[in-house]
This record gives structure tokens, C-alpha cells and sequence, in this order.
């Protein structure tokens, strides 16, 4: 029951934000991100203290990297994050004994305890209402950066708390599909819902839809197979996307 | 005597080691039209965008006091897939549907279906028309205006530069206009700013676009053209 909670709260919210990623044209970062965490989640599960705690030190001290290089060089943002996000891979692979590493990158999902679900409720509900409030404005920073700045709107402000909050979605989603998998719960429900929807108010709707029946029938899949619950739920969130395009219009 | 919307005094624009703009200073006075030419890469935009406060900049910009400006940019080519309707464009600024609705009579587009349909999906005239729409809801004291031809064929470019005189009558604006097309200049313009880094000539049309100036405003893009093919 505890996985299912944290599974439907973190999938909405997974599917929320990535609508804004793919917007914004940085699907990746999501899917990076999801690699920066593996070392804290390792370090986590060989100390035994709480995973997305772990994955989120990593996060921020990744994102500030990403941040500090973006200053100090004028390299595009997605080429900082491939270097940040392939040195946290190989610290990943030295650090973390085998038998974690497997279970960093895919997630157990039978592991999530209680105190996690109702973490992750928190966290979830607390991100969405943040992202929220600047969904509008990172949608037109998205089509004109000069028009969102001529419009007094700080879009290095909104980036970082938007990059904030993936990176909360990201540490509390590590859980539920691993690192490996995680960003595709951020990027394919969105995708779906930009294949079907009319207007914005439909397709963060939507996306945030997909994300939980993703992962609802991922579980019970899970359940009934035995199968590994990541895999499951990514899979059945490509399956809309297929049936998506079929739709689309 | 009408007051100064805009002063600017020794204006320095620099990319790195480039200089974009080169100690430009010109005054507006309100409900003047300012037109600013110059051929490509002569800092047009970049005016513009330090006008705005969206780069750094050295020297002085005075706005009047509490100015309120409205800027229609010129690259603005949304993505065709997304999801966004030109109705919830406007909300992202008003949300009162009957300001909405008079803002598209003021440019002209009376079929309000148009309000359903996604952003990227309409003609880029009509998109035009929707952006000036938008930098004009909010009733800005100045409208800053980035080359309305571009991407806008021989037709849609006459009706926006009727459309522009007529909004200027309607809501008694000052405007300040960037454009290669020096037609433009002497039915629009109570002033001409020559730009090619440097302010190559300013003033009143008639006094300003000398042969001279012309000369040296589009003789020099000619040279350096032909210098950059030549080897």
C-alpha cells in the first residue's frame, strides 16, 4: 500500500514537471539528473540512512556544479550536465558494492516504508504547488527569453527552482523506478500528452495523468508478475505513448 | 512642450571583445516615433534589448519615470507542437476576456476563433498581429518593435505598417520602430536613427538620410560583404 501511495503521488508529480521539460526542450536532464543521484543512493544503502536523501545531496551538489560551470564557461547548459552526470556515473560504479548498485539503478519498489510514503505525498504536493506558481512564466521564458525578461521575469530564478524541484521528484522517484529509469517517468507521460493535447490546462493535465495510471498498472503488473516494478511502469507509460500517437492530431 | 520619454547618453554595448554599439545617445520625446535602420548586424536588436534592461550595458538610459513599455520581439517562432492556445497566451498576462477581445479588434483580427487555436499553429501575420495584440493589453506608454517584416510577405508587411499608424492614432503611443526598410522611415518617422554600431546620422528624416549618411550606412555592408567573400 505504502508503494502504491508513493508510486501514484510521485508518477503525478513526475509527469507535472515533465511537462515543463519538454518544453523547454531539456528531456534529458531529467534522465541525467536521475544518474547524479546513483552515488548518494549508494552511499545511502551502505550506510543505511534514507535513500532520497542520499540521491538529493548528490542532486544539489550536482546542480550547483552545473550552476558554477555555467558561470565560469559558456558551454551550453545540456554539454555541463553530460559531464556532471558521467562523473557521478563512474563515482557511482566505484563506490557502490554490486549487490546496492542493481538495486540504485532499478529501484525496489517493496522497500518503501510508510515514513517514505508519506514523505513523498509531502514532498510531491509541495513541488507541484511550487512549480505551479511559475508554471507561466517558465512557459513564456520557453517561446521568448527576451520577451519573459522585457516582462521583468527572472528566468535564472525560475530555472533554479525549477531545476529544485526535478531534483526533489527525482530523489523521492529514485525509489520507485531507480535511477536508470527515472527519467523516463519524467519525459514519456509528457510526451504522450503533448501528442494529445489542445491546449496547456490539458496537457499538464494529462501528463500528470499518465504518470500515475503509469504507475498504478505498472504495480499491479508488478504484482502479479513478479517481475521487476521499474521496468513494468516504464513500459506501460511507452504503451500510452504508442496509443498516444495514434490520437494525435 | 512635450516632456522626454527617453534619454540616452553614451551608450557601450560589448560581446566579449566586440563592440555592438559604439557611445550612441538620442533623446524621444513622448508620442514621437522613433524609426531605427542600419543593415544587419549594426545592433538594431541589441538597442533594443539594452533599452529593455535584458543586457548589460554601459552609459545611461533614462526612462521617464514609471514607464511602462511593451515589446513586440523579433525572433519569436514557437514551437509548432505546443500545446498552448493563443487564449492562454493572453492570460499569462490579463485574464479579463472582454480587454482580450478588444485588443484583437486593435489589430484587426475580428474572428475571435482565433483565441481557440494553438500558438504555433496560425500564419506568422497573424502571429504578428497576436504579439503586437499582447505588448498592447497592459496599455504600455512605449512600444518597442522589432522588424515587422521579417518573415511576413510583400502584403502582410503593407497592412503592418498601416496597422502600426492606425494603433499610434487610437492609443496616442510613442513608438519606437527597427527596420531595413527605409520606405518606412518617411511615412512613419518624426525621427531616424542611423545605426551601424555608431549612430551614423539622427534626426528628422528629411534632414538625416542624406546621400552621405545612406552611403555610409549601406556602402560600408556592401565593402565588407564583398571582403568576406573574397577569399
Amino acid at each position: 500500500m505504502s508503494s502504491l501511495i508513493t508510486a501514484i503521488f510521485v508518477g503525478g508529480a513526475a509527469g507535472f514537471l515533465g511537462s515543463l521539460m519538454v518544453t523547454k526542450r531539456m528531456a534529458l536532464v531529467g534522465d541525467a539528473l536521475g544518474h547524479v543521484a546513483l552515488p548518494g543512493m549508494g552511499l545511502a544503502l551502505l550506510w543505511g540512512i534514507n535513500v532520497s536523501l542520499g540521491a538529493f545531496i548528490f542532486l544539489l551538489m550536482g546542480i550547483l556544479l552545473v550552476w558554477f560551470l555555467e558561470i565560469r564557461t559558456e558551454l551550453m547548459t545540456e554539454t555541463l550536465v553530460g559531464i556532471v552526470f558521467v562523473l557521478s556515473l563512474s563515482l557511482g560504479f566505484l563506490i557502490v558494492p554490486n549487490p546496492e548498485l542493481l538495486e540504485a539503478l532499478i529501484g525496489d519498489i517493496s522497500k518503501v516504508s510508510l515514513a517514505d510514503a508519506v514523505f513523498s505525498v509531502f514532498f510531491s504536493i509541495l513541488t507541484v504547488m511550487a512549480v505551479r506558481k511559475i508554471y507561466q512564466r517558465i512557459i513564456l521564458a520557453s517561446i521568448s527569453e527576451d520577451l519573459a525578461a522585457a516582462n521583468k521575469i527572472n528566468i535564472k530564478k525560475y530555472n533554479l527552482i525549477y531545476l529544485l524541484a526535478i531534483a526533489v521528484i527525482v530523489a523521492l522517484g529514485v525509489k520507485v523506478v531507480g535511477s536508470l529509469l527515472i527519467g523516463a517517468l519524467v519525459i514519456v507521460p509528457a510526451a504522450s500528452a503533448r501528442n494529445i493535447s489542445q491546449n496547456m490546462r490539458q496537457y499538464a493535465f494529462s501528463s500528470a495523468f499518465l504518470g500515475i495510471l503509469s504507475c498504478v498498472l505498472g504495480i499491479i503488473f508488478f504484482k502479479i508478475t513478479n517481475f521487476p516494478a521499474a521496468p513494468l511502469i516504464i513500459l506501460t507509460s511507452i504503451f500510452f505513448f504508442i496509443i498516444s500517437l495514434i490520437f494525435k492530431r | 512642450m512635450t516632456e522626454n520619454i527617453l534619454e540616452v547618453k553614451n551608450l557601450n554595448v560589448s560581446f566579449n571583445t566586440e563592440r555592438a554599439l559604439d557611445n550612441l545617445s538620442f533623446n524621444l520625446k513622448e508620442k514621437e516615433n522613433l524609426v531605427v535602420v542600419g543593415p544587419n548586424g549594426a545592433g538594431k536588436t541589441v538597442l533594443l534589448r539594452a533599452l529593455l534592461g535584458i543586457i548589460p550595458f554601459k552609459g545611461e538610459i533614462n526612462w521617464k519615470k514609471d514607464v511602462k513599455i511593451g515589446y513586440v520581439p523579433q525572433k519569436f517562432l514557437p514551437d509548432k507542437t505546443i500545446p498552448l492556445t493563443v487564449e492562454e497566451f493572453f492570460k499569462f498576462k490579463i485574464r479579463n476576456a472582454k480587454k482580450i477581445s478588444e485588443s484583437l479588434n486593435l489589430v484587426g483580427i475580428k474572428n475571435k476563433s482565433i483565441l481557440k487555436k494553438k500558438i504555433g499553429e496560425i500564419s506568422s501575420g497573424q502571429l504578428q498581429r497576436i504579439l503586437i495584440a499582447w505588448s498592447l493589453i497592459d496599455k504600455p506608454d512605449i512600444l518597442l518593435f522589432d522588424e515587422p517584416t521579417s518573415g511576413i510577405d510583400i502584403e502582410g508587411e503593407e497592412t503592418i505598417y498601416n496597422l502600426l499608424a492606425h494603433i499610434e492614432k487610437e492609443r496616442d503611443l510613442t513608438i519606437i520602430l527597427i527596420t531595413h526598410d527605409l520606405n518606412v522611415v518617411y511615412k512613419f518617422a518624426n525621427s531616424v536613427l542611423c545605426l551601424n554600431k555608431k549612430a551614423i546620422c539622427y534626426g528628422s528624416p528629411q534632414e538625416a538620410l542624406g546621400p552621405d549618411s545612406l552611403n555610409q550606412l549601406y556602402g560600408g555592408e556592401i565593402k565588407f560583404y564583398k571582403h568576406d567573400h573574397g577569399h
